[in-house]
């Protein structure tokens, strides 16, 4: 994170970056969207050929790959909202929706 | 034309951590040209809207390049400013003569069908080196579904509803990808989320034009369509399948229709009716009182898709 | 003083010629009169490779706007023009301009607001546009539109203000009326304005930033504003001190505010704009028969000079604000508005009146400056009440 933002809400004017400018690029990456869904999708990697269908079709850049297939840390748990189009589009339902019983502090 | 492997090499620049919806079609829009576009350094502005207003809530942002929103109308004259700096910056020595950076206007249809034509059709006709795109879900979606000219005849929208007076719009969508090949631009194609070869591939072409290249992606939108979230690239799917959104592209004025449109030609389309069935927005539709609207409905589509691959030569 | 040379040309030309010599990387411009000529000979310009400029011929006076916002948030130097129904049109921009802190020049030829339609001078497009927060300087005449013009670039783009600002010229009047003018070289314009210094330019895509970001749903749009008030409070000390710094090369006066005869003056006419040469012509002719009549001239209008011009007025017997616009349903023009309130914390109470004048172009004749220094003199020595708002020359 090059913008520490960790503090915000007490910033003064003076603080905040002239004209509301982001300087950041692309820090939403920080921002936990994973407390959204109520189900998530599980891997078979058996089944699963890499075609990377669900990695292009992922509305939420959720799908890791690494070296043209499915990285071993493919599901990233800090973004998905569960929205099962993956799942849906898989050519050969190597994924499963399955209700979320998440990890993550903010929703436990 | 990138295999989906090839695409992996390319940095995703359309973060995560956005606030669009569950299964929305703009962000697997954005992903998929943004992808397609590739890995020049590229400057997006974007009308407000969805897209805009859930990629930019401050302090976060999802857009990995530089970004611009300006308003609502003028996503095209922004970035037509913004293109226009780049030129001059570069003409006076200011950039280095052999840097190359792409633009790229995005709105959605309410800021590009209706308040945004007036600056898309200027910025394209001046001739600006930029792509526009189009996420099309076909309503004002983001302050709640109010009806746009791109909303689909006989949809249910806030402002076009249904009841015994009005079955939902009564007006047919308009052609907005002819209005804009009839500017002359190098490039003019639609799309959709559902076909992510087709949409890479348009976006690179687009973005390798040097001049005006303008892309109509249909995006679903579940909260506006009524469709479950899971479903947002096969309902788009169906769209193009029916021959309700017909794939196409019109390179220096010469119209081809693309792949799995041309497909249909042989195999014959879909009845409009499967695009229509899953969505909640149609569903007044098929009550029986509704038959000679639905026909209408298929007539429109089948009369849309005799002009498409007549100008496609078909 | 600098080299100069003097021409006699229209106000509109030695805008453009201003323009020029600031080297605007970017114009976006639409035409409507009468501010039309300015964008005509910026354009002889680009046609004839004497400027750099990317000259961006857009479809409306908001697409103008939008595309100078792009281009001077993508780090380029940007100037504009435009005039009443334009400038209305563009008045979301405006306040987006000023909100973004984008150093936007733009030159507005002063004309009234539809309806009716009406193609000359007043000053309701710009009033109109006062809140947006952009620096405001008016013109009396076509050579102060060219230095305004100048001063308004360095304002902008000074580091402490980082704010648009619009430079006003009389449409027609002033625009279009053959003046004496004299102009400086190019060489001493590029030095005075000097280069631009983008903050968080676009373009430099190693760094790549976000502008025009969503401050709603609880974001610090409050704190961005109080930025806005901060940086436009900052900026009339700037204005000041560019001012005296092109004094000193062109060896104009610079001002605040301008006064004439105002040491020991007892009736006054407070002014904006072209209309103050006719209140100076019967001032001098006032005071040639013994009235002690003086002439307040406003060339900063935002931000507004307060304390100057209480100062100015103070000891004045009565006082007179011609507003060339209305503020309809408040108590009168914007101009008396602001005096009063600057008014308002003096010791002694001024009695001030406001005249409406001018409007769409009405002839503002001199025996209408008569009659108004006739009035002031009736409140100063008691024999008539001040008479609150005229519409002075209307039947």
């Amino acid at each position: 994170m090059k913008w520490d933002i960790s503090k915000l809400d007490e910033w003064k004017t003076d603080d905040f970056p002239m004209g509301a400018v982001i300087p950041e690029a692309g820090n939403s990456k920080y921002y936990r969207t994973g407390g959204w869904r109520s189900q998530r999708p599980v891997l078979d990697r058996n089944v699963c050929t890499n075609c990377l269908t669900c990695w292009i079709v992922c509305p939420d850049t959720s799908i890791r790959v690494a070296d043209e297939r499915l990285a071993d840390d493919w599901f990233d748990e800090d973004h998905c909202k569960g929205c099962g189009v993956c799942a849906n589009e898989c050519p050969v339902e190597a994924l499963t929706m399955v209700p979320e019983g998440c990890e993550i502090p903010e929703v436990k | 034309m990138a295999t989906l492997k090839e695409l992996t090499h390319r940095e995703d620049r359309f973060e995560g951590g956005h606030r669009l919806c569950a299964g929305c079609g703009a962000s697997i829009a954005m992903r998929q040209i943004m992808l397609g576009a590739g890995t020049e350094d590229l400057v997006v502005g974007c009308a407000t809207g969805c897209l805009e207003v859930s990629t930019s809530i401050y302090p976060y942002s999802s857009w990995d390049v530089p970004f611009i929103h300006n308003a609502f109308e003028n996503s095209a004259a922004t970035v037509s400013g913004v293109e226009s700096a780049f030129k001059a910056l570069q003409r006076a020595g200011k950039i280095p003569a052999d840097k190359r950076v792409k633009f790229m206007a995005v709105g959605g249809d309410g800021g590009t069908y209706d308040i945004g034509l007036q600056s898309l059709s200027g910025a394209m006709e001046r001739g600006h080196d930029m792509v526009y795109v189009c996420y099309d879900n076909g309503a004002y979606m983001n302050t709640g579904i109010q009806r746009s000219s791109a909303t689909p005849k006989g949809a249910w929208a806030t402002t076009a509803e249904v009841g015994a007076a009005q079955q939902g719009k009564p007006q047919k969508r308009k052609d907005l990808t002819s209005i804009i090949a009839a500017h002359g631009v190098p490039y003019a194609a639609q799309s959709s989320i559902s076909h992510w070869k087709d949409l890479t591939t348009k976006a690179e072409k687009a973005f390798a034009v040097e001049g005006p290249a303008f892309i109509n992606v249909l995006a679903t939108c579940p909260r506006g369509w009524r469709t479950a979230y899971n479903m947002s690239v096969e309902i788009a799917k169906l769209g193009v399948q029916t021959g309700w959104w017909p794939l196409f592209e019109v390179e220096n004025g010469e119209w081809t229709l693309s792949g799995p449109s041309k497909a249909l030609t042989k195999a014959g389309r879909k009845p409009v009716e499967e695009f229509l069935k899953p969505q909640g927005r149609f569903k007044h539709l098929f009550a029986p009182e509704n038959a000679e609207l639905l026909a209408e409905i298929q007539s429109d589509v089948d009369e849309y898709w005799e002009y498409i691959t007549k100008r496609c030569g078909l | 003083m600098a080299e100069h040379k003097t021409v006699a040309t229209t106000g509109n030309i030695v805008v453009a010629d201003a323009m020029r010599q600031c080297s605007p990387d970017v114009v976006a411009a639409y035409p409507i009169t009468p501010q039309t000529t300015i964008v005509e000979e910026f354009a002889k310009y680009v046609a004839q490779g004497r400027v750099h400029t990317e000259y961006v011929t857009v479809e409306s006076e908001h697409s103008a706007m939008s595309a100078c916002i792009g281009a001077s948030a993508a780090g380029a130097r940007v100037m504009t023009a435009t005039a009443s129904q334009g400038l209305a049109l563009m008045w979301e921009e405006l306040f987006i301009a000023s909100g973004m802190r984008l150093p936007i020049v733009m030159a507005n030829a002063n004309r009234a607001l539809s309806a009716p339609i009406n193609i000359h001078c007043d000053h309701s497009d710009a009033m109109g546009a006062r809140d947006a927060g952009w620096v405001m300087l008016f013109a009396e005449t076509a050579q102060e539109a060219y230095d305004n013009t100048i001063i308004a670039l360095k304002v902008a783009e000074h580091p402490e203000v980082l704010l648009p600002a619009m430079s006003c010229l009389d449409g027609f009047i002033t625009t279009h009326s053959i003046d004496r003018v004299d102009l400086l070289d190019d060489e001493t314009v590029a030095q005075f304005v000097g280069s631009y210094d983008p903050v968080n330019p676009l373009l430099d895509t190693d760094n790549p930033v976000m502008h025009g970001a969503f401050a709603g749903l609880g974001g610090p749009y409050f704190e961005f504003k109080k930025a806005q008030r901060l940086a436009i409070d900052r900026s009339k000390a700037v204005v000041e001190r560019v001012g005296a710094a092109y004094s000193e090369i062109s060896g104009r006066p610079f001002g605040l505010i301008e006064t004439d005869f105002m040491d020991d003056a007892e009736v006054a006419i407070v002014v904006i704009g072209s209309s103050a040469g006719n209140a100076r012509h019967v001032a001098k002719e006032m005071r040639s028969q013994g009235v002690k009549a003086g002439v307040v001239k406003v060339r900063c209008f935002r931000p507004f000079p307060n304390p100057e011009l209480a100062e100015a007025l103070k000891g004045v017997k009565a006082a007179a604000v011609l507003d060339r616009a209305e503020s309809f349903g408040a108590e009168g023009g914007p101009l008396f508005i602001e005096t009063r309130s600057a008014l308002y914390d003096l010791e002694e109470r001024i009695p001030i009146v406001n005249y409406i004048y001018g409007l769409g172009g009405s002839d503002v004749r001199l025996e209408l400056m008569r009659q108004v220094y006739g009035d002031l003199s009736d409140i100063a020595s008691g024999s008539a009440a001040p008479s609150g708002l005229t519409y002075l020359g209307a039947r």
